[in-house]
């Protein structure tokens, strides 16, 4: 399995999105915002970060990159696209899933372990896990505040699109949204880290599970 | 910009754009600021929300082209319509 990971101006998180996937032997290559091309690829990895210092809106310079028009292409001819704090902040920028990631409500930068229910294990990222599981998973945002209408809320939760939900939740999000799906389930952003928890030693393994996941899926 | 006998080389338009958060859609910054202000002892304020703005100059001569490139601009990346609208004052120099 072949997959990227996108490396855009004050990413952080890219390094250990690489080794998470290094770790289920899925030989990531690191792509610089810059390229026009993505390599051939089976996964497309949006990091954590700050990219371009979160300036105007996080993720929304990230978005319009000149690497964001293949992403586009490549999401919307089935490629999976794994968007990852940061990286969910780009997805929506960038029209890949729906509503917006605003400033958590308690306006502090929230930096701990959290606890999420995994409200549909059928995705290509959550088949190892069991439906209605609940996993403890590393956050690290001051703008994490999911925030949709009324109408496209219902959308997703009709739609079975919601795949982590907090069960306490830390920035307001609506309806404690923690990640969702695209309409094809092959597009996941979430706020929390899950590549910071691929070791017994740090933050134990509920992170690993996602990724063997994603493994499974595309071998 | 102007040339050597004083005449101006090219157009300057001034664009001045206010981005603000769409109605119903929560503010803690404004409730933090409004609360900062109440304990400055501002009594009798309502609410407060808190916006951004930007200033451009471009080498523009019309300003109905101008207003069209900065909604263009607003549209693509300087507001996000999801949760934010804009308005664009365009000053002719």
């Amino acid at each position: 399995m072949k997959s990227c990971v996108i490396v855009f101006p004050a990413s952080n998180c890219d390094r250990d999105a690489a080794v998470a996937l290094e770790a289920i032997g899925a030989s990531p290559s690191m792509v610089w915002h810059g390229d026009t091309d993505l390599p051939s690829t089976d996964l497309i990895v949006l990091p954590g970060g700050f990219s371009y210092g979160d300036y105007l809106r996080a993720g929304a310079m990230a978005a319009r990159a000149p690497i964001m028009r293949d992403v586009l292409k490549r999401a919307r001819s089935g490629t999976p696209v794994l968007g990852i704090c940061n990286g969910f902040q780009i997805l929506t920028e960038a029209g890949l899933l729906p509503g917006a990631l605003m400033r958590n409500d308690g306006l502090k930068f929230i930096c701990k372990s959290v606890t999420l229910e995994v409200t549909n294990s059928a995705t290509l990222f959550t088949r190892n896990y069991e439906e209605g599981q609940t996993i403890r998973l590393p956050v690290a945002h001051h703008d994490g505040n999911y925030y949709a209408d009324e109408h496209t809320l219902d959308f997703l939760e009709g739609e079975g699109r919601v795949v982590f939900r907090y069960v306490r939740n830390p920035n307001g999000s609506a309806r404690d949204i923690a990640g969702i799906v695209n309409k094809t389930g092959k597009i996941l952003g979430m706020m929390p880290h899950p590549e910071r928890s691929i070791d017994p030693v740090l933050n134990g393994l509920d992170g690993k599970a996602l990724f063997q996941s994603i493994l499974e899926t595309l071998i | 910009m102007r040339g050597e006998t004083g005449s101006p080389l090219l157009s300057v338009m001034k664009a001045c754009i206010h981005i603000t958060l769409k109605q119903g859609v929560l503010d803690p910054q404004g409730k933090a600021i409004e609360g900062a202000l109440g304990d400055l002892g501002f009594t009798g304020l309502d609410s407060v929300r808190q916006g951004k703005y930007l200033e451009m100059t471009l080498l523009e001569a019309d300003p109905a082209k101008a207003r069209e490139q900065v909604t263009a601009m607003c549209e693509k990346l300087l507001a996000n319509t999801v949760i934010e609208n804009y308005a664009i004052d365009i000053e002719t120099d």
